[in-house]
């Protein structure tokens, strides 16, 4: 038993990035099981290791923890990610929850099927630049902080930042009318936790890409 | 400002359902402020009380709080309802997070075209006899207790609570090869303040009928 956080997933972002991210920020070192094939989803449900089955699965800290909300929850408390009390904790759940939402447009674009891609890519723009992105601006501007929530660094600023960089390789100029978002990905950026992650050779995934879609279908249908 | 919490929602179970629910079962008295036209949704957009443009909403401790579980976790936090330390939590988490996947299968079939809703009728029941009530059996029979974490009410048994008895409206029989939810249900339901909620005349919000789907369309 190593100690450190064992990821189950295929080797893509998918409902695992977050994860990922969150680790990463907290400085904690993970180790990552990749599912190739079917086989191996099929493996791991046969000895009893997915409580429904599922992916995500992390284990840690004597759990087989499965569901990404939950995981993401156990991480960010056990990080000191997660604000100082109930109300910083309902703020973060309220602004993680919304950029979750934002996540799964995102997620989804590449598997639209072509004549729905258009569509879909002006859905992702509108909200991302009407009902999304001008929440957390107005946020920042009207604090005037460098973080979120509670002038402190939280999971929500990861997550934040995870979602406009995957907004940003959907559309480079999306954040043309958000300064101080635009500000606030620079900062957030640079913190040395998360300026490793973002360098090539971390444990960030790429987007996907439209050729792996056939072998991900195989492991998952 | 004290005051009862209120809610914002169409007069439907929807993504409200189990926001009353655990009010209720903390013995929270609340009030429901009712959408019934697209001209309610577009107020309470105009006036900047929807963070996300969006409901469930919820005015609670002088917040106007959004998103569902954002405000099931404040709630059940406040409550005691969310167990003692961050292990139980995180059971409590992944109880609910599959309780809530299993409800989200249940809670669109009446906007489902006829025949993906019979196909879809047909996977949820699959999934909740194979899948869920098998983990939820299992977790009760392991350690013997009425609850489903800590031997203590919490969150996750209101939410499966709930789950099982919508899975019943689609299938009265669901629970047949399942005999400890099936005490469960029976040991939870005689809980005062749930008992108080399943009787007629309570907030709790009936399953949802075609006119009503109609209405819903309309103002979404």
């Amino acid at each position: 038993m190593s100690g450190k956080p064992k990821l189950h997933y295929f080797n893509g972002r998918g409902r695992m990035e977050s994860i990922r991210w969150l680790l990463a920020a907290a400085g904690v070192e993970f180790e990552e099981c990749f599912l190739e094939t079917k086989d191996d989803l099929t493996k791991l449900q046969k000895d009893g290791s997915l409580l429904f089955q599922q992916v995500p699965m992390v284990e840690i800290d004597g759990m087989k923890m499965v569901q990404s909300r939950a995981i993401s929850n156990y991480i960010a408390t056990k990080y000191n990610l997660y604000g100082k009390d109930l109300k910083e904790r309902a703020l973060i759940d309220m602004y993680v929850e919304a950029i979750i939402d934002l996540n799964e447009l995102l997620m989804t674009h590449t598997f639209q099927p072509a004549d729905k891609k258009e569509q879909h890519f002006a859905t992702i723009v509108d909200k991302a630049t009407n009902r999304y992105f001008p929440v957390y601006e107005k946020v920042l501007k009207d604090h005037g902080q460098d973080f979120l929530v509670g002038n402190r660094f939280s999971r929500a600023d990861v997550q934040l930042l995870e979602t406009l960089l995957m907004a940003e390789e959907c559309k480079p100029d999306i954040l043309a009318k958000f300064p101080l978002l635009q500000s606030f990905k620079a900062r957030i950026s640079n913190i040395p936790t998360i300026k490793k992650f973002l360098q090539p050779g971390s444990q960030r995934k790429p987007p996907l890409q439209e050729k792996d879609v056939p072998k991900l279908m195989k492991i998952f249908h | 400002m004290a005051g009862k919490p209120k809610l914002h929602y169409t007069k439907g179970r929807g993504k409200m359902e189990s926001i009353r629910w655990l009010l209720a079962a903390a013995g929270v008295e609340f009030e429901e402020e009712f959408i019934e036209t697209k001209e309610d949704l577009e107020k309470l957009r105009n006036d900047g009380s929807l963070l996300f443009q969006q409901v469930p909403m919820v005015e609670i401790d002088g917040m106007k709080m959004v998103q569902t579980r954002a405000i099931l976790s404040y709630i059940a936090a406040k409550y005691n309802l969310y167990g003692k330390d961050l292990k139980e939590r995180a059971w409590i988490d992944m109880y609910v997070e599959g309780t809530t996947d299993l409800m989200g299968m249940i809670m669109y079939l009446p906007f489902q075209p006829a025949d993906t809703r019979e196909k879809n009728l047909a996977l949820m029941i699959e999934r909740a006899t194979t899948r869920y009530f098998p983990v939820y059996e299992k977790a009760l029979k392991n350690h013997g207790h009425d609850y489903l974490v800590g031997n203590k009410l919490s969150w996750a048994d209101i939410h499966l609570l709930e789950a099982i008895l919508m899975a019943e409206e689609c299938k009265p029989d669901i629970l047949s090869a399942f005999p400890l939810l099936q005490a469960f249900k029976g040991r939870t339901s005689n809980i005062p303040t749930i008992k108080k909620f399943l009787q007629p005349g309570s907030q709790r919000k009936p399953p949802i009928d075609e006119n009503f789907v109609a209405i819903v369309r309309k103002i979404f």
